[in-house]
């Protein structure tokens, strides 16, 4: 019995009418998936100083109901966090992840904040996250996942905190592609999941009417920080 | 799905009288429509990132045998599994099987054309699972037992009313005092019930946007976020995805996703673009162990030899659904199966047959303005008018019709003959109706006084004005 595969990629050839490629064809489309192109890009995202990229990634991203908070040092994400949380009512309590960029964080030396590790739990209310690019052109965020940033912190708690270093800010999707090549590669080491992030969740499936909060978070909160080195 | 496509102009009047649906449908124009213009405004390079798109899905239709090849092999490499299906019933006994095999009783969805077009939710039921959709709209039409209006609006044609009466319906062990008056009420009860559902969900059924050849992922892309919760709480993941859903790199997915969302709701992105690879790795806290891909052709190959090979550039956006006046009027129901608008019209007859949907290529007026808007430059007018070709050659059109067709033909080949005739029937048309400047019934015209009124011609044909004008310029 011939397998669907066969009989799928026959029909394919037959509907082409030609047989299967032959070796110059396939190394030309080889190719062309080794050395990826881009093809036109915005010019909305493109700008030669980073103070630029900055502005036109807060003002995207604000446009999409994201709320962002400029921080001068790593040593303010704690105290950032306690404040969001209480100006939203919220438990003093978050889950964190592991990225490098909270390893000098001491979540307890704000207040009674309590930062727990580890995979979301149905019931937290408030998770925090590093970012690994934040994208200019949609004022989109780009999260990778991995051991010490499973992908449902960004999903399940309601409240999401995104923390980007402003060096970690690039201009067009392209862009985080490329970075993303250079310093991770897209073969067997490309991380499992890639999350873009562009505000919070959100609905219109009742009479058209936008509601945020669908399955996601209701609120998404970047806390961009100066200074710091990229979260990889 | 069961389609009652035949029915079309049964459906379509039943449409307009619904005036519960005629509300909903007011409400179109001002939404995403407008959106997307201003969304375009925004973006100088649309235009030419439409270029792009076009030549990236035909140069991938020209290969698609090597990219599905290459997509598969980087799929194994991470881990996952890929299955070949030819039609939509080898699919649905995979489907159970791998469901059986994964010792399921609650399946998660997330809203898949493809899922629809071959009854995923059905079949699941009768193999005794319990599928439940995530996406809030396609959860409210799986309550009611009815198909999506709109491919991405599935729940657009219902009230909030009509909402509030499902969840009561279905929501048994809540109180049945509690209120439910506001959408916000209504989301805040979803989201909690279908929390539950995700948490004891034991198999992730999802569509895909795209599948990327150059690194076997699959995109999805949701403003919800309930692809992500479906494709990461459950332990196994079936992916289900037509053929032509190949994109070479991760560039040419960035470039349609540019156009995707701005056609689709006008949004520059929607709000979750999740790029996935394989099975969960050593050491991720999070994630499925199995992960399946299924690669359907159901039709697609068809498409792909014939003359509609251009409506494999579709990537779902709605654009030309929402534009469309036809679909306006009527909404997506009357077109009865899974898609709607102009693409369904073209879709429809293709994948269930031109005998299944005969009415389907005429439920257009050929406005063009579909074809002005879908960002995959695809000539639905065009692909409209084979249609009616192929029905024409079929024997498919009535008698009367075909008559009339020849006879006119004929006389458009004698100039001379058609200005003499033209002439003599407008001149006598137009003393007929002279007193009220139109025609409410015309014999052999039924259709088109059916629902509109005839204007009554001026007394003088377009060549025998032009002549006349030319003279008076000259
Ligand atoms: S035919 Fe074009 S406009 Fe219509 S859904 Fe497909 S891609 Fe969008």
């Amino acid at each position: 019995m011939i397998s669907g595969r066969e009989r799928t990629l026959s029909a394919i050839r037959d509907a082409l009418g030609r047989g299967a490629l032959g070796p110059d064809e396939k190394a030309k489309l080889e190719r062309r998936l080794r050395y990826p192109r881009a093809n036109v890009v915005p010019a909305r995202g493109q700008c030669d100083s980073r103070e630029g990229l900055v502005a036109t990634f807060i003002a995207e991203a604000e446009r999409v109901n994201a709320t962002v908070e400029r921080l001068c040092s790593g040593d303010d994400i704690a105290p950032a966090v306690a404040d969001f949380l209480r100006a939203h009512n919220l438990p003093q309590r978050v889950r964190v992840a592991g990225d490098a960029v909270f390893k000098d964080v001491r979540w307890s030396d704000a207040g009674g904040l309590e930062a727990e590790a580890g995979p979301a739990a149905a019931d937290d209310s408030a998770s925090v996250t590093g970012a690994y690019a934040g994208i200019a052109e949609t004022g989109t965020l780009m999260l990778l996942s991995g051991p010490d940033s499973p992908t449902l912190l960004n999903f399940l708690p309601p409240n999401h905190i995104i923390v980007l270093p402003e060096g970690s800010v690039v201009g067009t999707y392209e862009d985080a592609w490329h970075r993303l090549r250079a310093e991770v590669g897209t073969g067997i080491a490309m991380p499992r999941v890639i999350t873009w992030i562009t505000g919070p969740s959100r609905t219109a499936d009742i009479e058209q009417t936008l509601l945020l909060g669908a399955h996601g978070p209701r609120r998404l909160h970047v806390l961009l920080v100066d200074g710091a080195t990229s979260a990889a | 799905m069961q389609s009652t496509a035949r029915a079309f102009t049964a459906n379509a009047r039943q449409a307009l009288d619904d005036a519960k649906l005629q509300v909903a449908l007011a409400r179109f124009p001002e939404g995403f429509p407008v959106k997307r213009r201003l969304a375009v405004e925004r973006l100088p390079e649309f235009e030419a990132l439409r270029d792009d798109a076009k030549e990236i899905k035909d140069h991938v239709l020209a290969h698609l045998d090597y990219y599905l090849e290459r997509f598969e092999a980087k799929v194994a490499e991470r881990g996952g599994q890929v299955h070949w299906c030819s039609d939509a019933e080898e699919a649905r006994t995979l489907l159970v099987k791998l469901c059986r095999d994964a010792g399921a009783t609650t399946i998660t969805k997330a809203k898949s054309m493809i899922g629809e077009e071959i009854g995923v939710n059905d079949c699941l039921e009768e193999a005794g699972f319990k599928p439940v959709e995530t996406d809030l709209g396609e959860y409210i039409i799986q309550l009611r037992h009815e198909p999506p209006s709109h491919i991405i609006a599935p729940a657009v044609h219902l009230s909030k009313d009509q909402v509030a009466e499902a969840f009561r319906a279905a929501h048994k062990d809540l109180p049945d005092d509690r209120p439910l008056n506001e959408p916000q009420e209504m989301l805040d009860e979803a989201r909690a019930v279908l929390r539950r559902a995700f948490l004891s969900s034991s198999v992730g059924i999802t569509g895909a946007n795209m599948l990327v050849a150059e690194t076997g992922s699959i995109v999805l892309v949701t403003n919800e976020g309930n692809a992500d919760l479906t494709q990461t709480i459950p332990p196994v993941q079936i992916v289900i995805a037509s053929i032509e859903k190949i994109v070479p790199t991760l560039e040419d997915a960035a470039t349609v996703l540019r156009v995707l969302a701005r056609s689709a709701t006008g949004q520059d992105l929607s709000v979750y673009t999740t790029f996935t690879t394989g099975p969960r790795r050593s050491g991720d806290l999070d994630g499925p162990q199995h992960f399946h891909v299924i690669l359907l052709d159901n039709g697609r190959t068809r498409m792909l030899g014939g003359e509609f090979r251009e409506m494999l550039r579709c990537i779902r956006c709605g654009a030309c659904i929402n534009h469309c006046p036809v679909y306006g009027a009527i909404g997506g129901h009357a077109y009865g199966w899974v898609y709607s608008g102009p693409m369904g019209a073209v879709l429809i007859p293709n994948l269930i047959g031109v005998d299944e949907a005969k009415d389907l290529p005429n439920a257009s007026t050929l406005c063009g303005r579909c074809e002005e808007v879908c960002p995959m430059r695809i000539p639905l007018p065009r692909l409209l008018r084979k249609l009616r070709d192929q029905q024409f050659e079929a024997g498919q059109v009535p008698p009367l019709f075909r008559y009339g067709l020849r006879w006119w033909a004929r006389l458009a080949r004698w100039p001379a003959l058609y200005r003499l005739a033209t002439g003599a029937g407008v001149a006598t048309l137009g003393r007929l109706g002279r007193r009220k400047g139109r025609f409410r019934k015309m014999p052999f015209a039924g259709g088109w006084t059916n629902a509109r009124d005839l204007p009554a011609p001026q007394g003088r044909t377009f060549q025998q004005w032009w002549s006349a004008e030319k003279g008076v310029r000259q």
